[in-house]
């Protein structure tokens, strides 16, 4: 059996250090998420507006966040705002921001996508029931969009959470770059560490985002009964 | 007319409705009067259902003025949704809601607009699905029901809040033809009790069935206005008498 260096996770607080890495990991990614549906919401309402100048800044908006690799972003963010306006951002501030300004991108986007699938008609029956507007769009329409937007967002969510990995790219420490610096701290004892600890980190950003499917997919379940 | 003496609850006034330049209804006016049931019927896209539509504050007119009981019809005044409680509207293709259950699509706005006694309620609405048959499908949801049913349970909805007046837009159109009865069949009943209603539909055996006035409606103009009788079997003008050919085949006369 080949060595598989797994026993280098059981030297010293190892395997609590990497606990602690995917913590990094999945608090940036939550915070982020958190920015993204809160933000993302309101502005995905904003844009099934039809004024066209609202149209066009949405989506420039969304296509720059589309078009720009996530790493080139981060550096802008974090490297480049330091050079340009002096700012000395934390790199897990920097992290927020930039997986922010995308969440929130892509989670209006799915909410306006969202919105237009209903059916004018749903729109026309409540009101033609006496309903006023708010409670159209509280009673019938909002229930019906938070259900079609659930797999989607939640897609998006556990697209975040394995994205955080870029952020050791700025100097984040967080569940891969642990697991880098625990294999370099044992290159000469354990030089086969490499499988057995980036086998971890897979098998941790797995544990993180899991529950999430299984939760979206229970929800799924429950409401598709309706 | 007898029913004139009745009081006007609809009156549609000299209305133009446009869709970008092209018209849809060309000064057209209709009042409905209490206990009467109106069926408009005419070749597609004369505009019949936008008719329904804006009897119902759905559809905003270029002229003209519709009112209910002489209060202003209007989808952008705030008195639109108390009007609403009394003009009951059921469409096509049914639009329950389908998050909520049949009975919830029932009890819904009886309770949340009208603000009534929420068992009272739920009393009533067993009592009218148990009426149109679907008691047993209180707890489902709208796509575990079959078109005619679903149909039935729009009807009910409507009826729930206790409306004046009751518009059905083409309600069989989106129905398979064995489903078509069942729900006709409520129309009638509904008839029998003396509901006002307005009707636009295709089905030509059922309006002259139920129909106190027929309303014939072409290039959004009305063409006759009369009796079912009058309209069915003596039409007075040449687009009705061609209108109604076209629901008879003569029979094929084959070549030897």
């Amino acid at each position: 059996m080949p060595n598989l260096g797994i026993e280098v996770l059981f030297k010293g607080s190892n395997m609590a250090r990497l606990l602690g890495g995917l913590w990094v990991s999945l608090r940036i990614s939550l915070i982020a998420v958190g920015f993204s549906i809160g933000l993302g919401i309101p502005l995905g309402i904003v844009m099934t507006s039809k004024s066209p100048v609202i149209k066009v800044i949405t989506r420039l908006y969304l296509e720059v966040v589309r078009i720009m690799p996530q790493m080139v972003l981060l550096f802008l963010v974090f490297f480049g705002t330091t050079r340009a306006f002096g700012w000395n951002l934390n790199a897990e501030v920097a992290s927020v921001i930039v997986f922010s300004f995308w969440g929130c991108a892509e989670m209006a986007d799915l909410v306006r996508g969202a919105f237009i699938s209903i059916p004018k008609h749903q729109y026309e029956s409540a009101k033609a029931l006496g309903m006023n507007s708010f409670l159209v769009f509280s009673v019938i329409i909002l229930p019906q969009t938070l259900r079609r937007l659930l797999p989607l967002s939640i897609n998006l969510v556990t697209r975040m959470i394995k994205t955080t990995s870029l952020v050791m790219m700025i100097g984040v420490v967080e569940v891969l770059k642990v697991g880098q610096q625990i294999i370099e701290a044992n290159r000469t004892s354990s030089p086969n560490a490499a499988f057995g600890v980036y086998g971890t980190v897979l098998l941790l950003y797995f544990i993180g985002c899991w529950p999430i499917s299984m939760l979206s997919k229970y929800l799924e379940k429950k409401w598709n009964k309706s | 007319m007898s029913v004139n003496k009745k009081e006007e609850i609809i009156r549609v006034d000299h209305i133009t409705k446009r869709y970008d330049e092209n018209s849809v209804l060309e000064d057209f006016s209709l009042s409905v009067y209490e206990g009467e049931v109106v069926v408009i019927v005419g070749p597609s896209g004369c505009g019949k259902s936008t008719i329904l539509r804006i009897m119902n504050g759905l559809e905003p007119i270029q002229k003209g003025e519709v009112t209910y009981r002489g209060e202003k019809v209007d989808g952008k005044l705030g008195s639109i949704t108390r009007i609403r409680e009394k003009v009951g509207m059921v469409f096509q293709s049914y639009e329950l809601f389908p998050h909520k259950t049949i009975l919830q699509n029932v009890m819904l706005s009886p309770v949340l607009v009208q603000k009534r006694d929420r068992k009272e309620v739920r009393e009533e609405a067993l009592q009218l699905l148990a009426r149109v048959g679907l008691l047993e499908k209180k707890d489902n949801y709208p796509r575990q029901l079959s078109g005619g049913q679903k149909q039935r349970v729009a009807i009910v909805r409507a009826l729930a809040m206790h409306p004046e007046v009751l518009l059905f837009d083409e309600v069989t159109a989106a129905l398979d033809p064995e489903m078509v009865r069942e729900v006709l069949d409520v129309l009638l009943s509904l008839a029998k009790e003396g509901k006002t209603m307005v009707i636009v539909t295709h089905e030509m055996s059922f309006a002259k069935a139920i129909a106190d006035r027929v309303i014939f409606l072409d290039g959004g103009h009305l063409e006759e206005e009369g009796t079912a009788t009058e309209f069915f079997e003596h039409p007075k003008t040449e687009r009705a008498k061609q209108f109604l050919n076209t629901f008879t085949y003569a029979k094929v006369e084959r070549e030897e």
